[in-house]
């Protein structure tokens, strides 16, 4: 399967954020979008999961206009997190988990969706805390259950937005791993905006960097973030460091 | 199938899934949900049965049962000692208890969705200015009904057996319109853009301002008989009740809540954000419409009889969401049994302080819901919010 972009124009009133842009994300790859903040990766995101609709130019599926979709068969290819998210009280992990199932369902849960939530949970590390209200959760923690609900929600894309910025450094770097393996176990793709330029470099099989409404780089992620595109794009100068781990990158 | 679901339900009530997994913690958290529906159900049986002997006549226990169940079985039951009891009690008291259950399910249910929806801990058909619009309606409807429809207004159709009069379908039907404007009023307002929780509320306020503007208005003009009929019915109290209240009412309410509660897992959903309900494949927009609609639908069948009565909508749901959680499959049948409980008792009270003569509901709830509301307040302190 393959999601894409076709020359996408958005903006909010007469203020254009994405200028006739195209990107595409296929199954088994991880996409990342990156770019300073404002530059629109937000409003990528929202308008590829058909939270906004575009001004002009379309997002297709293999070919369709997703906007031709019933909004409970998307909801089972497209799975969307955003940034931040409300916590609502009184309401468990458990519960906030099974959200993800609600494509799958008429009115209640059934023994399986159950079952799914719990091993969400589990593959995001917060199932030992499946009766505790997420308002009461830190905001790492909370977040991965989010990432649960997503998975729970069994999609063929994921698209997150700057979904391990809440977390700590330990988490962010298994949670890119863990999405990693579930990408390349289960066939899915996923789009991704990074705040973070050393985890799209070592974890994600291209890169799309955006600037000013249009997109300034993309391709592989070894060759696309160079000094020269990190310059251009974010304005700071930087040193790419080899290790024996991989590539970083140090701001100069 | 329907076996299954039994055994299914019998072991879910015995715990027998309840071990120390997610799945099994999950399962005794349900027990508990259900445990609490069916207790409170059952209170709610037991708390309306036992009122029936109080008000201006008092009836034993043992005269409320044998005036039930005399008609059923003569021979094994004896007759009550007084033979008006059965006047008293099938005449009166059952319609204003079914009425009083009735409305205060329909407001706890109206008030629970429409915090889901607002996803606000405020809101409800009294903060959002639906009941004050409600009654403005049908104070428009005992007002300029006799005008309008001169001696068509007082005529009564046959239904089932009973008869229904003409000026009650007409007073539900002005205080649905009115109940249908102010929350349109609202969604127009506030739904285009983001507004914050309080400005919402302060709209809801004002505008039922300007609908208790208007009804002070028809007050003000209305003649003496009028005056004391809307005075008495704005205090707010289960005396409007009779059959042909329940016949109105007991349909509506139930269609109401029904088609509320079926859309428990979507009000859930949207409880995480407009943007996730929408990917998760919920039609926000229309299914906020729907539940004003609902809520103003419930609210004002029940008010053209009840006259306002406030907090139930807001309290009820909060406590029940303190006690088992914020998931509106369970949270709308509990709400609905709580609220009903809550006003068939503060009913009785209102009875029983000050007989043979009787208080408005209104005045005990507004007590109990005051002191509720300030504990509530007290409690956003600490960063409530739904």
């Amino acid at each position: 399967m393959k999601l894409e972009t076709r020359d996408l124009v958005q903006g909010y009133g007469s203020s254009i954020i994405l200028d006739g842009v195209s990107v595409s994300v296929s199954s088994g790859e991880i996409v990342a979008l990156l770019g300073p903040n404002g530059s629109g990766k937000s409003t990528m995101i929202k308008t590829i999961c058909d939270i906004l609709p575009p001004k002009s130019g379309t997002v297709e599926l293999d070919g369709t206009d997703i906007r031709t979709y019933d909004s409970s068969e998307l909801a089972k290819i497209i799975s969307y997190v955003p940034q931040s998210s409300n916590a609502a009280v009184y309401t468990t992990v458990m519960d906030t988990v099974l959200l993800g199932r609600r494509p799958y369902v008429s009115w209640t849960y059934r023994p399986e969706d159950i079952q799914i939530a719990a091993s969400a949970m589990e593959r995001m590390n917060v199932d030992h805390l499946s009766d505790h209200n997420v308002s009461e959760l830190s905001g790492g923690q909370r977040q991965r259950v989010f990432l649960a609900r997503s998975l729970a929600q069994n999609p063929d894309f994921f698209i997150f937005d700057e979904p391990t910025s809440a977390l700590d450094l330990k988490f962010q770097m298994k949670t890119m791993i863990s999405m990693r393996e579930i990408i390349k176990e289960s066939g899915s793709g996923m789009m991704i905006a990074l705040h973070d330029i050393n985890l799209a470099l070592n974890y994600t099989d291209k890169v799309v960097m955006i600037k000013d409404a249009k997109i300034r780089a993309s391709g592989p992620p070894s060759t696309t973030i160079t000094k020269q595109t990190i310059r251009d794009v974010y304005g700071v100068e930087t040193e790419i460091i080899e290790t024996g781990s991989g590539r970083y990158i140090l701001p100069i | 199938m329907l076996l299954g679901r039994i055994g299914e339900f019998r072991s879910l009530l015995k715990g027998d899934k309840a071990d120390d997994s997610a799945l099994g913690r999950y399962e005794t958290s349900r027990r508990k949900k259900v445990l609490f529906i069916l207790g409170t159900g059952m209170l709610l049986l037991v708390v309306s049965v036992a009122v029936l002997g109080i008000g201006g006549i008092m009836i034993s226990p043992l005269d409320v049962f044998y005036t039930l169940f005399h008609d059923l079985l003569p021979g094994i039951i004896p007759e009550p000692s007084q033979d008006y009891y059965g006047i008293v009690i099938n005449g009166y008291r059952i319609p204003r208890i079914i009425l009083g259950v009735m409305t205060g399910a329909c407001l706890a249910v109206a008030g629970a969705a429409m915090q889901g929806i607002l996803k606000n801990p405020l809101a409800d058909p009294f903060t959002l200015g639906l009941s004050s619009a409600a009654s403005c309606g049908a104070g428009l409807g005992i007002v300029i009904g006799p005008m309008i429809f001169g001696s068509l207004y007082h005529t009564t159709y046959e239904l089932f057996g009973h008869s229904l009069s003409f000026q009650w379908i007409f007073m539900v039907l002005t205080a649905f319109l009115f109940g249908l404007a102010s929350v349109s009023i609202i969604i127009l307002l506030t739904g285009k853009r983001p507004v914050s929780q309080s400005t919402l509320i302060l709209t809801g306020v004002v505008v039922g301002y300007i609908f208790s503007a208007v009804l002070s208005y028809m007050k003000y003009i209305s003649d003496e008989a009028a005056l004391k009929d809307l005075t008495l019915w704005l205090l707010g109290g289960m005396w409007g009740a009779s059959w042909d209240a329940v016949m109105i009412v007991l349909p509506i309410g139930l269609i109401g809540i029904i088609l509320m509660w079926r859309t428990a897992v979507d009000i859930n959903v949207l409880s995480s954000g407009d943007d996730v309900a929408k990917n998760l494949g919920v039609k926000v927009a229309p299914l906020r419409k729907k539940i004003m609609v609902l809520s103003s639908l419930v609210t004002s069948a029940c008010m053209a009889f009840t006259g306002i009565i406030g907090f139930v909508g807001l309290m009820g749901p909060h406590m029940v969401r303190m006690l088992i959680g914020n998931d509106n499959r369970y949270l709308i049948p509990a709400s609905a049994l709580f609220g009903a409980l809550t006003l068939v008792s503060c009913d009785a009270i209102a009875r029983y302080v000050i007989r043979p003569s009787e208080l408005p509901v209104g005045i005990i709830m507004y007590l109990v819901g005051g002191v509720f509301f300030m504990f509530l307040i007290k409690k956003m302190r600490g960063g409530y919010d739904i």
